[in-house]
C-alpha cells in the first residue's frame, strides 16, 4: 500500500486528527497555565523562587513512562481520582501531556524574560510607564522567546509516546494517537504505515518551525 | 508653566560605599545645565534620583511648577524623563520605538504619527523611520534615545553621557540638538558629560561634582 493511499484511510485520519487534538488541548493548558507562571518568576523575586526553578529546569526533562506511571496510579480505579473515570480516555492522555509541557512553557518562559536586557525597564519607566506597563514591554521584548518555548512543548507533546501509552492504553478507534500506532506498527514489523505516520508527525514539527521561522523573520525586521 | 527640581540633602550607599553625600541643588532656571566631573564622582546617580528612577537613601527630591509643590507620583514621572547612557531600544521599528512614551499615554493615533516623525525630522532619522532600532550605529540610537524622551515633551530632561560612546559626527549632531533645546527655552535639560570642552560647548550652567556633592556652579568658563 503506498503512503498516499494509507493518508486517505479514515481510520488514520481519526488517528492523525486525534493525535491533534490531544497535543493541542494539552499544549493550550500547558501554555495559559506555564506562560503567567513563567512571567511571575522572571519578573519577581521572592522567597522559594530559586527553588521553583531548579524544580522545573529538572522537570523539564523527566521521563515519560515516570510521569504515566505516576498518572496511572492516581487514575487508576483505586487511585485518588479513580472515581473520575479518566483511565483509558483521552482526557487521561491530555492531563499526561500536560504534565510534560507544563515544567518547559514554564522554564523557557522564564529563560526569555530573565534575558531581556535589564535596560529596557529602565527606559520604559523613564519614559512613564506604569509597573503593568513595564511588565507588558518585558514580556513583549521576550516574545519570541517565548513562542520558542510553546513550540519547544508542542514538540514534547507531539513526540510524546511513553506516557499516552500508559494512561491512554492505544485503544483502536478511542485513544490511538500517531506515536503510539507507530510504536505498535513496528512491533507488527507493518513498517510502511510506521514510516507513513512518521512522515505526517514530521511534516507537523517541520511546518510549525517553519512558522515560527518565517514569523521570527518578520518580527526583526520590523 | 515650568517644573523645577530641588534636590536636598541627598545621601546614597552602593554595598557600603558612600557615592552621595549631602548633595543639593536647585534647579531654578530653565535652560541647559551640564553637570561636569570625573567617572565615579556620582553624577549618574544624582541625575538617576533627580529623575525620580532611584530613590535616595537619605534626602529628597521635590518638584515645583510656579512655586507650588508637585507631588510625586506618576502625573510628575510623565513630566520629566531621563535618556540613560545605554538607551534601551526595544525590539521594534525607530517609529515604534519613538512613539512608545506616547502609546503609553494613550494618544490618538495620528497626533501621535505627526508627533514622532517630527523627532525623528529634529534628530536625523526620519530615513530610518521604519527600519528595526537594533540595526542602528550607537550614535543613531543615541539620537533615537533622545527623539524618544522629547516626543514625550518633558518639562524636565535628563540625558546622562549624551555622547560617551558615539562618534565625533554624531557627537556634533547630539550637542547641536542639545543646543536647539536650550535655545527654543521652556524646559530644563540637566546633561552629564566628563569632557570639560563639551561642557562648555554646550555654553550651559556648569554644575561642578565632586566627592559625592555639587562642588561648584556657575557660568560655562
Amino acid at each position: 500500500m503506498k503512503a498516499s493511499a494509507l493518508m486517505l484511510n479514515p481510520e488514520l485520519l481519526e488517528i492523525i486528527l486525534l493525535s491533534l487534538e490531544v497535543s493541542g488541548i494539552a499544549l493550550a493548558i500547558a501554555t495559559a497555565a506555564g506562560l503567567p507562571l513563567g512571567a511571575f518568576i522572571g519578573l519577581k523575586r521572592f522567597p522559594g523562587r530559586g527553588v521553583i526553578i531548579s524544580l522545573m529546569n529538572t522537570f523539564m526533562g523527566l521521563p515519560p513512562v515516570v510521569v504515566g506511571l505516576f498518572l496511572y496510579l492516581i487514575l487508576s480505579r483505586s487511585g485518588p481520582l479513580g472515581f473520575m473515570g479518566l483511565l483509558y480516555t483521552p482526557s487521561a492522555m491530555i492531563i499526561a501531556q500536560s504534565a510534560l509541557a507544563f515544567p518547559i512553557v514554564i522554564s523557557l518562559s522564564h529563560s526569555a524574560i530573565i534575558s531581556v536586557d535589564p535596560v529596557i525597564r529602565q527606559a520604559a519607566l523613564s519614559l512613564g510607564a506604569t509597573q503593568f506597563q513595564v511588565t507588558a514591554a518585558v514580556i513583549h521584548e521576550a516574545r519570541y522567546g517565548i513562542l520558542s518555548a510553546v513550540v519547544a512543548a508542542f514538540g514534547r507533546v507531539t513526540a510524546e509516546v511513553g506516557a499516552i501509552l500508559i494512561v491512554g492504553g492505544n485503544i483502536a478507534g478511542f485513544t490511538r494517537v500517531m506515536t503510539t500506532t507507530i510504536a505498535l506498527e513496528t512491533d507488527k514489523g507493518n513498517f510502511e504505515l510506521a514510516l507513513a505516520l512518521g512522515v505526517v508527525l514530521l511534516a507537523i514539527s517541520l511546518a510549525i518551525n517553519t512558522a515560527l521561522h518565517v514569523m521570527q523573520k518578520k518580527g526583526m525586521a520590523r | 508653566m515650568s517644573l523645577k527640581p530641588t534636590a536636598r540633602h541627598i545621601w546614597k550607599n552602593y554595598d557600603g560605599n558612600p557615592v552621595l553625600k549631602d548633595c543639593s541643588f536647585s534647579f531654578e532656571k530653565n535652560g541647559i545645565y551640564v553637570l561636569t566631573g570625573p567617572n565615579g564622582s556620582g553624577k549618574s546617580t544624582f541625575l538617576r534620583i533627580c529623575a525620580l528612577l532611584e530613590k535616595p537613601d537619605k534626602g529628597e527630591v521635590e518638584y515645583s511648577s510656579d512655586g507650588n509643590p508637585v507631588s510625586n507620583g506618576i502625573e510628575l514621572k510623565r513630566r520629566i524623563t531621563l535618556v540613560l547612557p545605554r538607551v534601551g531600544v526595544f525590539n521594534t521599528t525607530v517609529f515604534k520605538n519613538v512613539a512608545y512614551g506616547l502609546r503609553i499615554r494613550g494618544m490618538q493615533k495620528r497626533e501621535m504619527e505627526s508627533r514622532v516623525d517630527a523627532m525623528l525630522e529634529f534628530v536625523g532619522l526620519i530615513h530610518k523611520r521604519d527600519q528595526n532600532a537594533l540595526t542602528l550605529s550607537s550614535g543613531e540610537t543615541q539620537r533615537l534615545g533622545i527623539a524618544r524622551a522629547l516626543a514625550i515633551g518633558p518639562e524636565t530632561l535628563f540625558l546622562d553621557e549624551p555622547t560617551a560612546s558615539v562618534d565625533v559626527k554624531n557627537t556634533e549632531i547630539i550637542e547641536n540638538i542639545i543646543l536647539t533645546m536650550g535655545r527654543k527655552g521652556g524646559s530644563t535639560v540637566v546633561v552629564t558629560t566628563h569632557d570639560r570642552e563639551q561642557a562648555e560647548r554646550l555654553n550651559g550652567c556648569l554644575l561642578v561634582m565632586k566627592d559625592g556633592r555639587i562642588d561648584g556652579a556657575g557660568p560655562p568658563s
